[in-house]
């Protein structure tokens, strides 16, 4: 399997998504944690980009970190996939290594 | 005896603060600490205004429930703000747009001003803090 890339940054703020996506071969996994998760939610400005990422890419978004901001799992773009930190566990002994975009 | 602070005659000068918020609530401390501050402005009987923009929007959305990431959930205390006579609560309009929010996502009533009204609200100011 290739690398699990972690995002914690918002995408409204910082660059790290796109730099993520840019460095991430396809069939490499993104998941989205902390204020990363502000990239995972439908209606924004940055939707449509993660949306097109999906092409390539499985795209994972952690849920207390979700539900910490005030959103729920309906406000998340369909096609992502919501994991719990056993899910994170998961991810990281699933794919091959973990890179930490900061 | 009174404290200074407790001394009427002692009343200093009320100044206009804005306290300009644009991040979000949980990855930095700057939400916390913005409002730590805004507190201590109000207990002061300052002029407080309080600006939310770019992801500090965030701050305010409703339903937060932090019991799954082991951190204080701190949107309540914006509904207390009230009660210290901090009224004046200004959402910039493109900031709640581009993340697909509105006024109903929010924990408190707030104006929502757009971009040139907010800047004409900074230079009403006499002290801007930006968190």
């Amino acid at each position: 399997m290739p690398m699990l890339h972690t995002v914690n940054k918002s995408p409204f703020e910082r660059r790290t998504l796109d730099t993520a996506l840019r460095h991430a071969v396809k069939g490499a996994a993104i998941l989205l944690i902390e204020d990363g998760v502000y990239a995972a939610f439908d209606g924004t400005v940055v939707a449509d980009k993660v949306r097109a990422a999906l092409a390539d890419h499985k795209i994972y978004v952690l849920g207390p970190d979700v539900t910490a901001r005030g959103m729920s799992e309906h406000h998340v773009i369909d096609g992502l996939e919501v994991v719990d930190y056993g899910g994170f566990v998961d991810l990281v002994t699933e794919y091959d290594k973990v890179q930490s975009w900061l | 005896m009174a404290e200074p602070w407790e001394d009427d005659e002692l009343e200093g000068p009320v100044r206009k603060f804005m306290y300009v918020n644009r991040r979000a609530p949980y990855g930095t401390i700057y939400a916390l600490e913005s409002l730590e501050v805004v507190l201590i402005a109000a207990a002061f009987e300052q002029d407080v205004t309080l600006v939310f923009m770019d992801d500090g929007v965030y701050q305010i959305k409703k339903e937060q429930n932090t019991e799954a990431i082991g951190v204080k959930n701190f949107s309540p205390t914006y509904r207390a703000l009230e009660g210290y006579d901090v009224e004046k609560l200004y959402v910039e309009k493109e900031s709640l747009e581009s993340r697909g929010l509105t006024t109903d996502d929010l924990v408190v009533p707030v104006q929502v001003v757009n971009r040139d009204q907010l800047a004409e609200l900074m230079e009403e100011q006499e002290v801007i803090l930006s968190f």
